[in-house]
């Protein structure tokens, strides 16, 4: 690659991350206002996940997320006025207002939801692949878990089935090291998830996930795999989440100093670090840089905050709606432009 | 002061704590929350062979408090954090009952618990019977149920009514602070194994008790407030909803009984058609779905045990059969209110307002 490609990627990564940090920082804010309710549950930390694997799909490949998902939504590219209406309850919320926080949902972007079922996802990931592969598609499906999720049955039904039929699914633990209150050592006998997943006879490799750039690459060689194999791949990124698990966390379970040893490598530093070593930007430039990305992203938060709080409210008399298909207003047929 | 007159003191913390009654001696002042807490130290201090365990119960302090500082107090051997796997830390409380221990799992709500599902029914439920009675499962099942919460619709449904249509299982669901503090012994007890509710919204509730335990059985409904025109059915969170409807008609002359389920399987007939008997009309309160719901086995039961001291079609207040939505004003709608309460009495009473 060129030294502009790198740049373009290297920045178009660190815009992101910065997007998604930025957007959650006022998720915060706007829960102690009580714009937002229900769960909150924040990937600050957590970025270079989001953005180095939703970054590198295609737009026919789907993702398959947990209540975590406002960065891999917002790196899906699901608009931000969307998912901000949606916590807000609004009725142009990506989900009408239903789901919320947890269950943001693009069809039109096979962004298939926030599912608030700890491994509830992993399934509905392999059935996509299984249609995939029925139909020669070389789609990916791409399906993000945590390492608690790698405790239930189901991630161990799905690893097999997905290998045993060899489909196209791309699985991503994202092991920030503890479910809720429980850290890793006291959930798995055996820590080292990749391996464990390799059992199932898949390819199967650890990665830096506080590293956007390693993410990135991984991403990239994985999804290259399973296109051309037709098989399931695992990537376990392990990264960190500086926040509590939720807004009703009050975090009693972890050392403060284990959380700030974490914040050093907090990957948006970590970039803009590279970008100077890598002779890509001056710190000078990348100091002007940041300070007109930031003033962008303010401004489109701000926007989206702005319209969820003046959009309606779904009508009442709506609330039996979409249980069922509706004679017209409902999805038919599969969205996402899949065709068979 | 007997502990009988303490208890009725105590009956309904939610009026009592808006009342205030003159400081009566020897009570404490508690919440839902603490209480359940107090009764699982209870527990575990009587009973060596009382464990508890499920996800984050110790470390974090239980993902709703109940448990928080029973691990420093008992240590992780009997507050255990499972990883999550509901199915295998349910199935293993069912063995471990099998062989005489007392388990109490908690899990978190009642929609995970859809993955133990298979071990409540096709083992909990079933062992003594399946072994023509050589095997007893002594295990308490804990679960958080219902909305009002906003946490959309993985996290909010009412589905205590399917597991009170189990054979082999005792079901129950406390809705006052007695109740939270009285119900664990006797469950913990039962040589059966016992699913207990507790609704979300009912934590805070706060309240005073009497400070010597509160001893309850987990048999009987309960009267929580006499009344002569209509009998208002409901347990759990849906009581207090309940309660504030009976107080809303006060004004309109019209004297509701409200009952408070308290078990949900067994069912306490005797309770409900006594009350029937009195009112002749009946109103039941359900926060799960009406199709299939435990208010149309109530309903079921009252057309054929007391058809003939009906004055009125019963009316069930249930859920919308709709997945709880997120959006406050949907959720709102989505369940039952005071106000669809006393609206529906007011139509059994023929008194239209
Ligand atoms: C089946 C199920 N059990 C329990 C929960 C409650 N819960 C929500 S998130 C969570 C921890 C999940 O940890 P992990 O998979 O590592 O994801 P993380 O939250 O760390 O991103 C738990 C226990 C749930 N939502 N679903
Ligand atoms: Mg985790």
């Amino acid at each position: 690659m060129t030294r502009e490609l790198f740049l373009e990627l290297f920045t178009g990564l660190l815009r992101e991350m910065i997007r998604i940090r930025r957007f959650e920082e006022k998720c915060v804010e706007l829960y102690s206002a009580t714009k937002i309710r229900g769960f909150l549950h924040l990937c600050i930390g957590e970025e270079a996940v989001a953005v180095g694997v939703v970054g590198a799909l295609t737009e026919d490949d789907a993702v398959v997320s947990t209540y975590r998902e406002h960065g891999h939504a917002l790196a899906r590219g699901v608009p931000m006025p969307s998912i901000m209406a949606e916590m807000f309850g609004k009725a142009t919320g990506c989900s009408g207002g239903r789901g919320g926080s947890m269950h943001l949902f693009d069809a039109s972007r096979r962004f298939y939801g926030g599912n608030a079922i700890v491994a509830g996802g992993l399934p509905v990931a392999v059935g996509l692949a299984l249609a995939d592969h029925l139909t020669d598609d070389r789609a990916v499906t791409v399906c993000l878990f945590g390492d608690g999720a790698f405790a239930e049955g189901e991630f161990h039904e799905c690893a097999n089935l997905a290998a045993l039929w060899d489909l196209p699914v791309l699985f991503c633990c994202e092991n920030n090291r503890y479910a809720m209150g429980t850290a890793l050592a006291r959930e798995h006998a055996a820590t080292d998830l990749a391996m464990r997943a390799a059992a199932y006879g898949m390819v199967a490799w650890t990665v830096d996930g506080m590293d956007v750039i390693a993410v990135r690459e991984a991403t990239d060689r994985a999804l290259e795999y399973v296109r051309d194999s037709g098989k399931p791949c695992f990537l376990e990124l392990r990264t960190y989440r500086f926040r509590a698990h939720s807004m009703y966390d009050p975090d009693r379970y972890r050392d403060k100093s284990e959380i700030e040893t974490w914040k050093k490598s907090d990957p948006i530093p970590a970039l803009e670090a590279r970008l100077v070593s890598d002779g890509l930007m001056t710190p000078a430039e990348v100091e002007r840089w940041r300070a007109a990305v930031e003033a962008e992203v303010e401004a489109e938060i701000a926007a989206a905050v702005e319209a969820a709080d003046a959009a309606p409210l779904e009508p009442v008399e709506d609330l039996l709606r979409h249980v069922m298909t509706e004679a017209t207003g409902d999805v038919v047929a599969p969205a996402g432009g899949r065709s068979t | 002061m007997s502990r009988r007159s303490a208890m009725t003191v105590a009956k309904d913390a939610a009026v009592e704590a808006m009342t205030a009654p003159a400081v009566a001696p020897a009570t404490v002042t508690t919440t839902f929350r603490e209480a359940l807490r107090e009764a699982h130290r209870e527990a575990l201090a009587r009973d060596p062979r009382v464990f508890l365990m499920g996800e984050d119960v110790g470390r974090y302090g239980g993902s709703f408090a109940v448990s928080l500082g029973l691990l420093e107090e008992f240590g992780e051997e009997r507050i255990r954090d499972t990883p999550l796997s509901e199915s295998a830390f349910t199935g293993a409380g069912i063995g471990a009952a099998l062989r005489g221990l007392r388990p109490i799992v908690e899990i978190m709500t009642v929609n995970f618990s859809l993955l133990a599902l298979d071990q409540i029914v096709n083992n909990a439920a079933t062992l003594r019977h399946m072994s023509g009675g050589q095997l007893s499962v002594p295990m308490v099942i804990r679960m958080t149920t219902g909305a009002g919460r906003q946490l959309a619709a993985q996290h909010s449904h009412s589905l205590e009514g399917w597991y009170a249509s189990i054979p082999g299982i005792r079901v129950i669901a406390p809705a006052t602070l007695e109740d939270a503090r009285g119900m664990l012994g006797p469950a913990v007890e039962d040589p059966d194994p016992v699913v207990l509710f507790e609704h979300g919204s009912l934590y805070n509730l706060s309240g005073t008790l009497p400070a010597e335990p509160v001893r309850v059985d987990i048999a009987s409904a309960a009267v929580r407030r006499a009344g002569t025109d209509v009998t208002v059915i409901a347990y759990a969170g849906g009581l207090g909803k309940a309660l504030a409807a009976a107080d809303l008609l006060v004004a309109e002359n019209i004297s509701a009984e409200v009952i408070d389920l308290r078990v949900l399987r067994p069912l306490d007939d005797a309770t409900i058609m006594g009350s029937v008997a009195r009112t002749h009309r009946v109103i039941i309160v359900d926060e799960a779905w009406r199709t299939g719901s435990l208010a149309g086995e109530i309903s079921a039961r009252i057309v054929e045990q007391a058809f003939y001291e009906l004055d009125a079609p019963i009316e069930r207040v249930c859920a919308a059969e709709v997945p709880v939505p997120y959006a406050h004003h949907l959720e709102e709608a989505a369940l039952p209110q005071a106000e669809g309460i006393a609206a529906a009495a007011r139509r059994v009473v023929g008194v239209h307002g």
